[in-house]
């Protein structure tokens, strides 16, 4: 699966990650060359085969639903590039 | 002094004991050491003065008679674990000047158990490379070089640091992290004992997250016997971490020295690859014979599927990975780049916050994670990687362990593989199916190649059997009889 520029350019939209224009085409070619080498997955027949996305195979555990942690918002702030009053600040989003 | 930094931790925890180290004493040698060797870019932080308080308070409890397992030990932290009031920035930009307001739980258990924390070690960043020269802090030079040549070798990765700080007498032990090789590999580089455990033993509660359903930590330690202490300290049930599991660990130093004797070890034919070296091919037939001379009866065995293990990680690893990275966005914690939007500042700020290997699992991960490519990719993957743990199942149907080499080739020179990132990704080949099937698995120092630098075998073992896995690792280590120490620290740990 060859990747290209308009591609790179696409999901690095979609990560949230500027990529300068003229890294596009180096990425392209990076990212190319990786998922042509991953392709050899298509040997294999999965047919039947149950995913697996977890290796322990055990159900989540429950636990009751009450408040076990909390009431510390100063500390949930402490490392915040710009904080106030207990809140996160960032660019205004509504103009 | 240099007796001081000789000893393994088993033996320093006995001297403690008996009164003939202090604890103040011992960590002393060690900050020095420490200091000493910052040229090999080892440690991000030397923590001087909590290294040294904590060792004083070792001291008064020893002296109670009330010291823990790990009483007293200087050990150093792999820069990906939370450490409360200690910067931790997974050797990445994007975190720099996160102090965290929490400790992770295996660090706790260790200062539970008495450790004594030397400071913050580097690694690649994220812990995403093999050869530690992704970090955002340099790379780390190994302490080993090859005869006659003071080039710098790669000490592995990710936990380069840590192997590297463990090999140059610089901690007594080390935290890792594995997620497809990052403790074994360098543990293998290095000349040292790196063990993963089962996927759910140690907790993953304020371990930076890479890929959550592949990420473990793990001990590096000198031998064996250390890193089956470390790891009885390391591993809890956590409801921190909806994945620890509750079964409890096995005692580990129990039955230590029990052996091998009666006990069927896989030899998987499929654990080879064109342009091995033919000197870790020798290896693996030497160690065959070790186990046997133990009185274990080896077999071939089959893992149909391992050839497709790395494909399938470079798949699972970074779309985990692209859901997990998602959160540094210039808000929460680290680096903030402004910008004209919110949209546009999270996009500034990671652009400027990670660098280029991380960057590309992302884009890989969001990739095959996007509309369209789901099914192909990631769903793919997800089914080879049932096949490779079924692999194991069946193998462990037949056999007690598996014998593997730990990596296809010894340590190469900084800078050698960084332009190719499959050539790098191929380090891990040995390592990663263990971590798919999430099954522990260690590596012990077994030889040096012609040109000096080390080489390990890997053990393998089923899930929740790490007693098995240390056991058959000591006989290993007891026949390899692996005395070597690095060159550039040779000197200094033999006297001054």
């Amino acid at each position: 699966m060859s990747v290209d520029k308009t591609t790179v350019s696409r999901v690095a939209r979609l990560a949230r990650i500027n990529i300068d224009d003229d890294r596009l085409e180096p990425m392209a070619q990076e990212l190319s060359a990786i998922m042509s080498w991953i392709e050899q997955l298509n040997e294999v027949n999965t047919d039947d085969v149950e995913p697996l996305a977890s290796v322990t195979g055990h159900a989540l555990p429950m636990r009751e639903d009450v408040v076990s942690d909390g009431d510390m918002a100063e500390k949930v702030v402490q490392n915040a590039p710009e904080s106030m009053s207990g809140f996160f600040v960032v660019p205004k989003v509504v103009e | 002094m240099t007796d001081l930094l000789k000893m393994t931790a088993v033996e320093a925890r006995a001297a403690l004991d008996d009164k003939s180290i202090s604890a103040v004493e011992l960590t002393d040698a060690y900050l020095a050491a420490a200091d000493e060797t910052q040229a090999l870019n080892a440690y991000t932080e030397i923590t001087h003065d909590k290294a040294r308080e904590m060792a004083a308070a070792s001291d008064g409890r020893l002296a109670k008679g009330e010291g823990g397992a790990l009483e007293g030990l200087p050990i150093g932290v792999k820069d990906l674990f939370c450490t409360m009031g200690v910067e931790t920035t997974a050797c990445s930009n994007i975190l720099n000047g996160f102090k965290p307001v929490y400790e992770s739980t295996v660090t706790q258990n260790l200062w539970d158990d008495g450790a004594v924390m030397l400071g913050k070690l580097n690694c690649d960043e994220f812990a995403m490379g093999s050869a530690n020269e992704t970090s955002a802090r340099g790379a780390v030079a190994s302490p080993w070089t090859v005869d006659g040549d003071d080039q710098d070798y790669a000490p592995g990765g990710s936990s380069g640091g840590s192997a590297a700080s463990v090999a140059a007498h610089s901690s007594i032990m080390a935290t890792g992290t594995d997620t497809g090789g990052s403790i074994r590999q360098p543990a293998a580089f290095c000349g040292v004992v790196g063990i993963k455990p089962t996927y759910g033993r140690c907790s993953r509660r304020g371990i930076v997250a890479f890929a959550s359903s592949l990420d473990q930590a793990g001990p590096i330690t000198r031998d064996v016997a250390d890193g089956a202490l470390m790891l009885q300290s390391m591993a809890s049930h956590d409801l921190g971490d909806s994945t620890s599991v509750a079964d409890p660990m096995p005692n580990l130093m129990a039955g230590l020295e029990d052996g091998i004797k009666g006990m069927t070890i896989g030899i998987p034919s499929e654990y080879t690859m064109d342009g091995m070296d033919s000197q870790i091919t020798a290896l693996w037939e030497e160690g065959r014979k070790w186990l046997e001379d133990a009185g274990a009866t080896c077999v071939e065995v089959s893992l149909p599927h391992t050839q497709y293990a790395l494909p399938t990680y470079y798949i699972v690893a970074p779309a985990e990975a692209s859901s997990n990275l998602a959160r540094y966005d210039g808000v929460k914690y680290g680096q903030r780049v402004e910008g004209e939007s919110l949209d546009d500042m999270y996009a500034k700020t990671r652009a400027a916050g990670f660098g280029d290997e991380v960057t590309r699992r992302i884009l890989i991960g969001t990739y095959v994670l996007s509309a369209g490519y789901y099914d192909a990719y990631y769903l793919k993957a997800q089914k080879t990687r049932r096949l490779i743990q079924n692999d194991f199942i069946d193998a462990f149907k037949k056999v007690d362990l598996l014998l593997t080499p730990t990596t296809p080739s010894a340590a190469f020179p900084i800078g050698q593989k960084v332009t190719d990132p499959v050539t790098m990704y191929l380090n891990d080949i040995f390592t990663v199916p263990a971590s798919l099937a999430g099954v522990p698995a260690m590596s012990v120092p077994a030889g040096l190649a012609d040109n000096g630098l080390p080489l390990g075998l890997q053990l393998i073992a089923p899930s929740f059997h790490e007693d098995t896995l240390v056991k058959a690792g000591r006989v290993l280590e007891k026949a390899a009889g692996f005395t070597a120490t690095a060159s550039r620290v040779a000197s200094r740990v033999a006297g001054q």
